[in-house]
């Protein structure tokens, strides 16, 4: 409960529901707040009452779990650590996947506990046979699915989202007024939680050692200099203070940030749209796609991984059991889904498959500004299939992967000034087709 | 409901009450002239005269507080502002304090340092978390650069009586004040009389079942502080409306603790022991602490010892008679490793039973114990404590039902472990 309106309701419909209900506010840090500033819902003192105060409302002992030392450990360092290396998490998700489905979670089951009841706004589906799948919120415009899409089946078998199948948030509003909560108005938290003012990037130049460096085009040629490369965000367009003026005019946009060169790449805007994303650490929310019957493991790579796992046992010596999850989706052909990679971006339709450990996601409709570091979730319907960490992605106007070796390779001959974007994604459409079939 | 959280506040019985409610409907203000005035003024200059009996001291000696926090705050401060006061006086900025003092003695002397000058000799404690009498005779040095020595008469955590008679005589032998926090202590063991170089004593009532939000300070004839609250200078050293009704409950409240304090005692030290013997046969992996803790492990021994080496035995014995007479009587204090304090609390209280980890909290989370680490524990096995404390109408049978609830609590809470520990789930290969 984080004196929100929303775990406040959520708990009240959990008494409701009949079962046996123990509040639990998450202290996050050693040394929170007194007083809420600005539109932050959560990590004050005065927060920590305000959930306490429903508590006693709903009749329900009240505790405070302190979980400071690892959310600063997976959370707020995760989040330091993931700038520094020019990638752009998000960290309300690694919150869900370590912390409250994780942390939490597992303290509550051993505990004595069932499950985890937030109030977050999705919906569990739970099939005829009791597989649970993970589906979006009734009010489109309050959906949280895509940041619990990090959830694992195991997790996903211990967490209750009450507010799921909630018309609309006005609605919430007006349930917690008529329970006479006090949170009944309060404002929803917009911020990260650990960033008082807002001012994410003055936050990281406190923590990451800003040094000046070159800003530069695909090309390799210099266009500017910056004074940290790490307080950049890939689609980012102001602040660049760009001295060189773009050949053919128009406005540039940050496309990579490279922390190990301290350099930021900028390009227009057609450059940002991605035709494909990848990553290594990727989930399933509930059956994998293989158990859903959405599509099936692709014999050729699970042969090759198992001639890999063979190799791996030969030269340690160790004994390797074979994981079955793994060995189920360790090599999947191409299915059909939808890909969102923001809170609130418009999913996209796209086309996944795994490959070499690695899922590979490859777009159909131009998707600007992904950057590495952030969640990829995949959608089938309203349903979350899963997700991946962003490691890599793949412009529009570079030539397919396979072709070029390497994902960073410049694209300096493409000449994208003038085609519009449109074009451009018609063509990454294209290529990934071509690319899928090839696979 | 099974309450043995006692050292927090112990429940106001039904005599206390009565004469509480009856007191509230008194008319006039103790400082008025008129009759009404002057019969508030005498149910307060009674309780006066009877809490001082309680100390062996006269009433003029008893200034009465807004609760303990403010006794303790007005005899740290008032005497260190009133020893570096007078221009002539050279400067005595060092304050004597141990690790182990309760909240309201570290934040009060902490703040003396930022802002008022003061500069800080911390106190070592031993194993049991009993203050070296040696570190304080060597850190008293000639005293005269020294404001004051305050210190605990039994620690609020662990339980452990300090040696304040010995204290004081050493820090009187270089002329430096002692004030006393007697507030986990009052109403559990005898204070009267008051060692000499006592100055100031702090106590409450809540502890020992009188209203919360009234307490006194004990100051000592020739003793002075600088006051904390200005205003109507209605007592020595204490300006605001004096609260008559306050004081008449407790009074009430300390005449019976002291009038039945032998019997209270001596039932729940046998509780207590039962408790300790249980434990130790039911978890044996809790690590009983204080003095209490360690007197029940030499009971244990010479159990133990009884058949085969009565001599053994004996010692043992007396070992443990030793211990006893350093223990406050309701207090028992384990952790159990590898578990929080929190969560033990968390599933007794599911089961209807009261407990308290024993340390402070910041915004409802428990801090590990700066009591047990300055006993040598290290943070994670001092985020395992529980702290039992038993009041006057505890029972053998309450005492059972802890004994039969502890095991699954402390086997759930182990499952669980510690904050800081890494999670299984949620982690990405």
């Amino acid at each position: 409960m984080s004196g929100g309106v929303d775990s406040a309701v959520a708990a009240a419909r959990a008494v409701d529901a009949g079962h046996e209900v123990v509040g639990v506010h998450l202290a996050l840090s050693r040394m929170p707040g007194t007083l809420r500033t600005g539109s932050r819902g959560c990590c004050t003192i005065e927060d920590s009452l305000d959930a306490r105060r429903a508590a006693e409302k709903l009749g329900i002992p009240f505790y405070v779990w302190d979980f400071s030392e690892r959310f600063r450990a997976d959370v707020v360092e995760d989040f330091v650590t993931e700038y520094s290396s020019g990638r752009t998490p998000n960290p309300c998700m690694r919150c869900n996947e370590r912390i409250k489905f994780a942390a939490v979670l597992e303290k509550a089951l051993a505990l004595g506990f069932d499950a985890v009841v937030t109030g977050h706004y999705a919906h569990i589906v739970t099939d005829a046979v009791g597989n649970r799948e993970l589906h979006r919120a009734s009010d489109e415009a309050k959906d949280q699915s895509y940041v619990l899409g990090v959830l694992t089946t195991e997790q996903l078998a211990h967490a209750m989202f009450p507010l799921g199948t909630t018309p609309s948030k006005a609605v919430v509003r007006a349930e917690a007024a008529e329970r006479g909560f006090t949170v009944a108005q309060k404002p929803d938290s917009h911020d990260i939680c650990f960033i008082p003012d807002g001012d994410t990037r003055g936050w990281l130049a406190d923590r990451i050692e800003p040094v000046e460096g070159a800003i530069i085009d695909r090309s390799g040629a210099t266009v500017g200099s910056h004074d940290g490369a790490t307080s950049f965000t890939v689609g980012q367009r102001r602040g660049l203070n760009l001295g060189v003026p773009a050949p053919d005019g128009r406005p540039r946009f940050v496309l990579e940030v490279r922390p190990r060169t301290n350099e930021v790449v900028v390009g227009p805007l057609e450059a940002l749209a991605i035709r494909e994303l990848a990553g290594r650490r990727f989930t399933w929310a509930g059956l994998d796609p293989v158990a859903s019957g959405i599509t099936q493991a692709d014999p050729a790579g699970a042969v090759a991984h198992a001639a890999l796992t063979d190799a791996a046992s030969a030269d340690t010596g160790a004994a390797v059991s074979p994981s079955t999850d793994l060995a189920a989706t360790d090599a999947l052909l191409p299915f059909d889904c939808h890909v969102q990679v923001r809170a609130h971006a418009d999913p996209v339709p796209a086309v996944a498959h795994v490959a070499g450990g690695e899922l590979i996601v490859s777009v159909r409709e131009p998707l600007l500004g992904v950057a590495p570091g952030q969640t990829a979730v995949l959608y089938v319907g309203t349903r979350v299939l899963g997700q991946c960490t962003i490691d890599r992605t793949v412009s529009a106007d570079e030539p397919a992967r396979a072709a070029a070796g390497a994902s960073a390779a410049p694209a300096a001959d493409s000449a994208p000034g003038d085609s519009a974007a449109p074009a451009a994604d018609q063509a990454a459409a294209s290529a990934t087709l071509v690319g899928s079939a090839a696979l | 409901m099974i309450y043995l959280d006692h050292a927090a506040t112990s429940p106001m019985p039904l005599e206390v009450r009565e004469a509480y409610v009856e007191a509230l409907q008194l008319v006039g203000n103790p400082s008025s002239i008129h009759t009404a005035g002057q019969h508030a003024r005498a149910v307060l200059d009674d309780a006066r005269v009877r809490i001082a009996a309680t100390l062996g001291i006269d009433a003029i000696e008893l200034t009465f507080t807004g609760g303990g926090t403010e006794a303790v705050n007005l005899a740290i401060k008032g005497l260190y502002w009133a020893r570096n006061a007078a221009p002539s006086t050279d400067a005595r900025p060092r304050i004597l304090v141990p690790r182990t003092e309760h909240h309201a003695a570290l934040d009060t002397v902490e703040w003396l340092e930022a802002h008022e000058g003061a500069t800080l000799t911390w106190l070592e404690v031993d194993e049991l978390g009993r203050l070296s009498l040696d570190g304080l005779e060597e850190a008293l040095g000639d005293g005269s650069d020294v404001a004051l020595v305050t210190m605990l008469h039994a620690n609020n955590e662990v339980g452990t009586l300090q040696p304040v008679a010995e204290a004081a005589a050493l820090a009187a032998a270089v002329g430096v004040p002692v004030h006393v926090d007697a507030i986990a202590a009052y109403g559990q063991v005898r204070l009267d009389p008051l060692p000499h170089g006592v100055s100031a004593v702090s106590i409450s009532a809540h502890k020992i079942g009188g209203p919360v939000g009234v307490g006194a300070l004990a100051l000592r004839r020739g003793s002075e502080v600088v006051p904390l609250l200005h205003g109507g200078g209605q007592q020595r050293g204490r300006s605001g409306t004096m609260d008559a009704a306050g004081a008449a409950a407790f009074a009430i409240a300390a005449e019976r603790a002291h009038a039945e304090l032998d019997d209270r005692a001596a039932n729940k030290r046998m509780l207590r022991e039962r408790l300790a013997a249980g434990i130790r046969q039911t978890v044996p992996t809790a690590v009983l602490r204080g003095a209490a803790g360690a007197a029940a492990v030499a009971t244990e021994l010479a159990h133990s010892a009884a058949a085969s080496d009565p001599a053994r035995a004996a010692s043992h014995l007396a070992r443990a008679a030793e211990l006893d007479a350093l223990a406050l009587p309701g207090t028992l204090h384990f952790t159990v490793p590898g578990a929080e304090g929190d969560s033990l609390l968390m599933l007794l209280d599911a089961r209807g039973i009261a407990a308290s980890t024993g340390s402070a909290c910041q915004a409802g989370v428990p801090e590990p114990s700066h009591v047990l680490l300055a006993m040598g524990l290290s943070e994670a096995d001092a985020r395992g404590a529980l702290r039992i404390t038993l009041g006057p109408a505890t029972t053998v049978d309450e005492i059972d039902a802890l004994l039969v609830a502890l095991p699954e609590a402390v086997e759930r809470a182990q499952a669980a472990g510690l904050a800081g520990q890494v999670p299984r789930l949620g982690r990405l290969p």
